[in-house]
């Protein structure tokens, strides 16, 4: 079975971004980029299916701009087999992109598309659920276990109580949570190999779909600060000032 | 403007969450209906149709949406806009992991935006939301002609009970799921609800191990009446379960009081946390982040402190 993993290009979760005193966005010149980790996360998954036979293939795609093959051949050293650039001029929200999912994933045909379950920049959690929709295929989201065999997947999500197993009929859309695994470091030589794998370029705008943005940002602002604490002493000084100070005891 | 809330439940009693969203659909000025899809839900939908501002309880008593799975749920939400019997504006959901599960979905299947982690309500269709670990706040106008939101619990008070709003059976049926519930492992807890407790005491990588987390945290949470809440790294390395994490990926928080102990205070995990009225840091490295945000921060070895903090507390 073949495997779909989508992967975006977002700033490296160490930069604290900064507001652009225009507050028309965060600042994005110099700053380091990433495979956004949860996305790092679905493609090692994917690569271990492939490992235990379970999967033939595994397909990155990333949707953007020109630097997002930089992302994906990070996920072709850790071992995707080929991947797609799908590029676009106009700015892709979670709608558009897994309008753009849903027609590779009809090129494709994969059996399996697995997503990290948000990316850290918009924070939004949606793409996979939409592409699911859109496919009309069933969903486990946030997952922490994936047991695949013969048409059925397992899986094993990470819920606000607890823990959740479902079980899906195939194909299906999986979005990944931290535990799912801990992603491996790309070796050297596995980082030139990555050079020479195919890597295919598409025009969004080729594809058929709405990509236009559904959301216009008015502005972007920094949270307002907490204001400095002080150092307490001892355990003593701190429990009078919860009682008395901060009048939380 | 009738705004649909699509209720977190478990069939018995309503999660506090949709109390949370139901105060955010109010900002909207329309009507509050609210869906309660289920099996054997008649509870919950009581439970719903007395809380204040509600003027509809909506109950799909329906096998297919017995366990709750997102390809039923969004079918039937989906199911009731496009008969219109009720011209919908809105749909909301707590940013919840079960809000989070359906509602792209919905979204998706109504080709229409959603707006994620609504913090605040401008108008009918301008929204505040936090991106990038709550470290920058946007301010988003859609203009889908209906708008699907989530929003963040800590940021909208719950709702109070003081309404006798009439229960009406949902004749629409949900579609069933291609995905099928084989079983809920949830942790079972005598302590109040993470995202709902006024007290939380969070522990972090610093604990050590599991035992530690529990022979020290413990009996500090159980004078303080808290919540148990852990970084992220203390949930990898297996000393708490998933349900505990406090961040960007895992629960969001704002209770009065939150104790962080051994938790270096990384910026996904203030995301989580920042918004607390009163933030107590303990921790032996003067330089942890976490000291930037504390308004209380005490420098010192974990195993001293806290077993001293919970017998001054006693
Ligand atoms: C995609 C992504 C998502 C993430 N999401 C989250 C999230 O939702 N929530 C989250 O918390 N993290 C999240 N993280 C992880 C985050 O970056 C940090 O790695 C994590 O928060 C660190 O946890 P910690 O503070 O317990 O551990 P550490 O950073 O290792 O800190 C341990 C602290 O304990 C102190 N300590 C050690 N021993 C003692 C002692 N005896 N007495 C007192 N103090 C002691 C140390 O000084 C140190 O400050 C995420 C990371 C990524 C990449």
């Amino acid at each position: 079975m073949k495997i779909l993993v989508p992967v975006k290009r977002v700033v490296d979760y160490n930069v604290k971004v900064r507001v652009k005193a225009d507050q028309s966005g965060v600042e994005l010149a110099n700053v380091k980029m990433a495979m956004n980790p949860f996305d790092e996360i679905a493609i090692e998954e994917a690569v271990r299916l492939k490992e235990a036979g379970v999967a033939s293939e595994v397909v990155a795609v990333s949707c953007g701009v020109p630097a997002c093959q930089e992302t994906l051949r990070a996920a072709l050293a850790i071992g995707a087999d080929r991947a797609v650039l799908v590029t676009s001029v106009v700015e892709l929200q979670p709608l558009a992109v897994a309008k753009i999912l849903k027609a590779i994933v009809e090129k494709e045909a994969p059996s399996l598309v697995i997503l990290g379950k948000q990316a850290i920049d918009d924070d939004a959690n949606q793409v996979g659920q939409m592409l699911a929709a859109l496919l009309d295929w069933p969903q486990a989201t946030f997952a922490s276990k994936v047991e695949a065999s013969d048409g059925q997947v397992r899986v094993t999500r990470e819920i606000d109580g607890g823990l959740e197993t479902l079980a899906m009929p195939l194909p299906a859309v999986i979005t990944t949570d931290l535990r799912l695994n801990e992603p491996r470091y790309a070796t050297l030589p596995n980082i030139m190999k990555a050079k020479k794998k195919p890597l295919e370029t598409v025009a969004g705008e080729s594809l058929g779909v709405d990509l236009a943005p559904r959301l216009t940002t008015l502005k972007v602002v920094e949270p307002p600060s907490r204001k400095a604490g002080i150092l307490v002493a001892d355990v003593a000084q701190l429990v009078d000032k919860l009682k008395n100070e901060a009048q939380v005891l | 403007m009738t705004t649909l809330v699509i209720a977190e439940h478990d069939n018995a009693s309503l999660r506090s969450t949709t109390r949370n969203a139901i105060t955010a659909a109010r900002r909207l000025d329309g009507e509050v209906h609210v869906l309660v899809a289920g099996g054997g839900c008649s509870a919950a939908c009581e439970a719903a149709a007395g809380i204040e501002g509600v003027d509809k309880v909506l109950c799909a008593d329906q096998p297919a949406c017995t366990d709750q799975g997102a390809e039923a749920l969004a079918s039937l939400v989906v199911a009731m806009v496009k008969a219109g019997t009720v011209a919908y504006t809105h749909i909301l959901a707590p940013a919840s992991t079960f809000g989070k599960n359906v509602t792209p979905r919905v979204a998706a299947l109504l080709d229409v935006a959603q707006v994620s982690d609504v913090v605040a309500i401008e108008d009918a269709n301008t929204y505040v939301r936090p991106i990038y670990a709550g470290n920058a706040l946007a301010t988003v106008r859609s203009d889908d002609g209906i708008q699907v939101l989530t929003v963040r619990t800590t940021a909208f008070d719950a709702a109070a009970d003081g309404a006798a709003a009439p229960v009406e059976a949902v004749s629409i049926e949900a579609a069933a799921g291609g995905s099928s519930l084989v079983g809920r492992q949830l942790t079972e807890s005598a302590r109040p609800e993470l995202g709902a407790a006024k007290t939380i005491v969070s522990g972090g990588r610093g604990l050590g191990n599991g035992d530690n987390f529990q022979a020290l945290l413990e009996p500090l949470a159980d004078r303080l009446g808290a919540a148990l809440g852990a970084s992220r790294a203390a949930v990898d390395a297996g000393f708490v379960p998933n349900d505990y994490q406090v961040g960007q990926t895992g629960k969001i928080v704002a209770p009065q009081l939150y104790v962080a102990v051994g938790i270096s205070g990384a910026i996904q995990h203030l995301a989580g946390m920042k918004d607390s009225k009163v933030i107590v840091a303990i921790n032996k490295d003067p330089e942890a982040p976490i000291f930037q945000v504390a308004d209380y921060g005490l420098v010192g070895d974990l195993f001293d402190v806290v077993p001293q903090l919970t017998a001054a507390l006693g």
